[in-house]
């Protein structure tokens, strides 16, 4: 190979003193350079432009609009028989308090068309109704008393503060109309309905409405799992290279391993789904759509990328201070647990975050083990129902509604933001604790 | 009794058993007086290991062992017409046998005696099922006779499997406290044992990796031979068109069409896509930046191509739907093209953007490592920067950087989630590259989503489409970590 090409530069040498051809020679210098520049800034931009776009999509989610409305909660209607019974409370009709409280607060007269009822419970959020209601679960004696709450707004309200929304649209091909309109102006001119920061993106579960559907579940689930990839995949990540850079003796049975992880380590993460559910799932009988199983799945794609960086962070360490603790009488084992592990740590360290920044973004073997759930309640162990960041993302940006694009991108947002902290994490360790031998 | 129980009820008599061997050590060492074979921990964890990892073993194998042996016995419970039931009923009914044990303990006397009276035909079944939802266990229908019997029946066996389980696991988890304690002398080779254990538990890790790859190997092979028993071979692998149809519950279903090949097309189209702009894009990024970039533009650009490859793909699918897809609709609107919102061209562009780091760094580094001698003839005949990097380093580094480009070739064939959210469900065979078109990934994770029957070939057939994709990557993959270890070693 290099011999034939330095044979094409010989063959070349005999025209390179021609001064006319010079002038294209150095034309052909420049538009190969400028051809890299072009490559790189093309990469870059790309970049860019997909963080503008996230950001731009996705910075209104952390707002939601609600309106502060003085609720009074009426005995009659809670609490008849005035016994306190929380199981009584379930049956009241909150939204109509909301609504009253509401077209109060606009000043509509006390008589209302049905058109005019519909259109005014069109503004509020169908959550109104459970946040009330947990207000009055949280504090009975409320219950007889005006009290100010935030009630969230109704998708279209909020879309349209975002400026969502075309009010130049005819109105019947407008999601709110003239009336609903000129309303929501003039509750945003009273500062009655206001945008706030979106608490409740972080605090909901799954909900078939943009404005009452949050990522708890979704960052609980994750976490679960995140912990399951850290307590199995570090262990075993990091004693598996141990044994490979350590103790292996160079056979035909430490080369197929090593093939084997190397290979491991490109396998599609898809097909890592695929053995979940046959293995885990249908074989083992674990429960479907479980955090638990999702970060077994995730703790063997992980597991590659763990010991190549554990395996090159013991190489690092040099030769002479094994020899040195050996020297002085120390086990083979001694010398690793008490000396070369300890000095290989920073590297791990940072092997094992870049593997669960990895496992955090990883999204298609999740879709295979049933991840792609409607889960409303928040779980509290690794065995129950849970969705991941990254499948959360995906199943709100198959939803059609606007408001999810919007949840999607603030979602896509949170999930860089945490693989930013993460590699943050990794690149300090690594400046912080990175020796020169 | 859970295993859980049993397993921290082990866990602290093996602590108690670190403790007392520790004492005992200390005890046979007479003050300093006697020199012991090992430091006085490890005396410790070879009582704890004792202690420990046979009555783990144990727990293991009734694990693995008990869910077989009661699932006999049930089924030795059963009616005879329970045998000629389809699959599907017959998980049915052993699903709900299960939740009714479940549920067994849960029931105060006066439901037991509702169950009772139900199984034994004085009072309507429906009336069990009552008892048993207001427990909050759901089923799905009034369950038969029998189901009861055999549900109380497994609730029974599992109690007596766990009380064996439970007084077995005391006996050798006491054996090994006794013996270990007993053994601890100044000549016990202490440190030799733990250190063999523990070398044991290094090896077991590695073997994690293997079990893995096996793991995927059988069970994606193991359903796609079922797979291949209800649909023909030619039907797979020559078919044209992909019209799985659904599955409807008990007919069988094998009257889809599975053809892979608009499949394989697709995959193929787009991965040449994203390859034909990730190998121009990520070639003479990985130039520039290791012949002609100073040293701060390569500080910056670097990590910044590095950032590309940590994105998750699933921002890039929801960019490519929400941004980039519309963004080339309106464009070849413009010009006069029709272009689809989801298409190749839009799945394979921004893929090609993901597969850019992989293809750059890896050249980079394959750049870097020609030797500098090289250069320095080709300048010293008088080429300049860019002949040189023609007609020297890149045929030089060529075997290399053509394993870079088979690598991320394999990635793009194997990438799910763009192709997911912005290259369209249909399966269509095209040359058009503003047509969507669909990839395996695609219909593996189609097939799989939802709740389907597991022994349909509408379900199977994604396995058949795993194992199918496994084999490519992994031909793509072997070959191409061949030529760049083989690349290394020419210039070492």
């Amino acid at each position: 190979m290099t011999i034939e090409a330095t044979s094409g530069i010989e063959h070349h040498a005999s025209r390179l003193n021609d001064p006319a051809k010079l002038k294209t020679r150095y034309a052909s210098e420049a538009r190969f350079r400028a051809y890299g520049i072009i490559a790189l800034g093309i990469a870059l931009a790309f970049l860019a432009g997909l963080f503008f776009s996230i950001i731009s999509n996705g910075w209104s989610a952390f707002l939601q609009s609600e309106y502060r409305l003085d609720i009074y909660l009426d005995p009659a209607e809670i609490d008849p028989e005035g016994k306190r019974d929380v199981t009584r409370f379930g049956l009241a009709d909150y939204t109509k308090m909301a609504r009253a409280a509401l077209s109060k607060a606009i000043d509509l007269p006390e008589k209302q068309d049905r058109a005019m009822k519909r259109d005014l419970k069109e503004l509020l959020s169908r959550a109104v109704d459970v946040q009330i209601r947990d207000t009055v679960v949280a504090d009975p004696s409320l219950i007889g008393k005006t009290v100010p709450i935030w009630l969230l707004a109704a998708g279209d309200v909020d879309s349209l503060l975002k400026g969502a929304i075309d009010r130049n649209v005819p109105e019947e091909r407008r999601q709110l109309n003239n009336r609903q309109l000129q309303w929501v102006d003039k509750l945003a001119a009273d500062s009655v309905l206001q945008k706030r920061f979106n608490s409740g993106l972080f605090t909901f579960g799954a909900s078939s409405q943009p404005e009452s559907s949050g990522l708890a579940v979704a960052l609980i689930g994750s976490f679960f799992m995140m912990l399951t990839v850290a307590l199995l995949a570090v262990p075993i990540g990091v004693a598996a290279a141990a044994y490979l850079e350590e103790f292996a003796p160079k056979s035909f049975w430490t080369d197929v391993i090593e093939v084997n992880i190397n290979n491991l380590a490109a396998v599609p993460s898809i097909v890592f789904g695929l053995l979940g559910l046959a293995v885990f799932i249908n074989f083992a009988g674990l429960p479907r759509s479980a955090s638990i199983v999702g970060g077994l799945v995730l703790t063997l794609m992980t597991l590659p990328t763990i010991i190549i960086a554990t395996r090159a962070a013991i190489r690092a360490v040099p030769p002479s201070i094994r020899e040195a603790a050996l020297g002085v009488g120390a086990s083979k084992i001694q010398t690793l647990f008490h000396h070369t592990l300890p000095l290989a740590f920073p590297g791990i360290m940072t092997g094992t975050i870049v593997g669960l920044v990895q496992a955090l973004g990883e999204t298609a073997p999740l879709l295979m083990i049933g991840m792609v759930a409607f889960v409303v309640d928040i779980p509290t162990t690794a065995t129950e129902p849970a969705t991941a960041l990254p499948v959360q993302i995906y199943m709100w940006a198959t939803s059609a509604e606007r408001g999810f694009v919007e949840r999607t991108a603030g979602a896509t947002i949170v999930l860089l933001g945490f693989l930013f902290v993460m590699n943050a994490a990794a690149v300090y360790l690594r400046r912080k604790f990175e020796r020169k031998w | 009794m859970k295993y859980s129980a049993i397993v921290l009820a082990v866990l602290v008599v093996a602590a108690i058993a670190f403790v007392v061997a520790i004492a005992r050590a200390r005890a046979a060492q007479q003050g300093g007086s006697v020199k012991m074979h090992s430091r006085i921990g490890y005396y410790g964890w070879y009582a704890a290991i004792w202690t420990l990892l046979p009555a783990l073993f144990l727990v293991f194998v009734w694990v693995v062992v008990e869910p077989i042996g009661l699932s006999r016995l049930i089924r030795a419970e059963l009616p005879d017409n329970f045998h000629t039931l389809n699959a599907a009923q017959r998980s049915l009914i052993v699903g709900q046998i299960e939740t009714i044990s479940e549920g067994l303990s849960l029931l105060d006397p006066a439901g037991l005696d509702t169950l009772k009276k139900a199984r034994l035909g004085f009072k309507p079944m429906s009336e069990a099922q009552q008892v048993l939802k207001d427990q909050g266990i759901v089923l799905g229908s009034a369950p038969e006779g029998y189901a009861v019997t055999a549900a109380v029946k497994l609730r029974d066996a599992r109690e007596w499997s766990r009380m064996i389980l439970a007084g077995l696991v005391g006996l050798v988890v006491l054996a090994g406290f006794a013996y270990s304690i007993s053994s601890i002398r100044p000549r016990l080779r202490a440190r030799n044992f733990v250190e063999r254990v523990t070398l044991g538990g290094l090896i077991a890790a590695s073997l994690v990796a293997i079990l893995t790859t096996l793991g995927i190997v059988l069970s994606v092979l193991f359903e796609t031979i079922h797979f291949f028993k209800l649909v023909s071979l030619s039907n797979f692998f020559l078919g044209t068109v992909w019209d799985p149809r659904f599955s409807a519950a008990g007919s069988g279903g094998a009257e889809g069409q599975f053809g892979l090949l608009p499949l394989l097309w697709g995959t193929l189209f787009i991965s040449f896509v994203a390859l034909a702009v990730a190998v121009p894009v990520g070639l003479f990024a990985a130039i520039y930046m290791s012949e002609y970039a100073s040293q701060r533009v390569r500080n910056f650009a670097k990590p910044a191509l590095e950032v590309l490859a940590g994105i998750p793909t699933i921002v890039y699918g929801f960019f490519a739907l929400i941004t980039f897809g519309p963004m080339l609709r309106d464009l070849g609107a413009m010009v006069g093209l029709n272009i689809a919102a989801t298409s190749v061209l839009s799945a394979g562009i921004v893929m090609g953007v993901m597969i850019i780091p992989f293809v750059s760094s890896l050249s980079d580094d394959i750049i870097s490592a020609v030797p500098q001698s090289l250069r320095e003839g080709s300048y010293g005949l008088g080429a300049t920067q860019s002949e040189t990097i023609k007609r020297v380093i890149v045929p030089a580094a060529l075997p290399g950087i053509v394993g870079a480009i088979l690598l991320a070739a394999s990635r793009a064939i194997g990438e799910t989630m763009i192709v997911v959210l912005a290259a369209g469900i249909a399966a269509n065979l095209t040359l058009n590259p503003f047509e969507p078109v669909t990839t395996i990934t695609v219909k593996i994770v189609s097939q799989l989503t939802g709740d389907l029957e597991f022994d349909s070939p509408q379900t199977l057939v994604a396995f058949a489409l795993g194992l199918t994709l496994f084999i490519i990557t992994l031909a793509l993959n072997v070959y191409a970590l061949y030529i760049v270890r083989k690349y290394r070693e020419q210039y070492e």
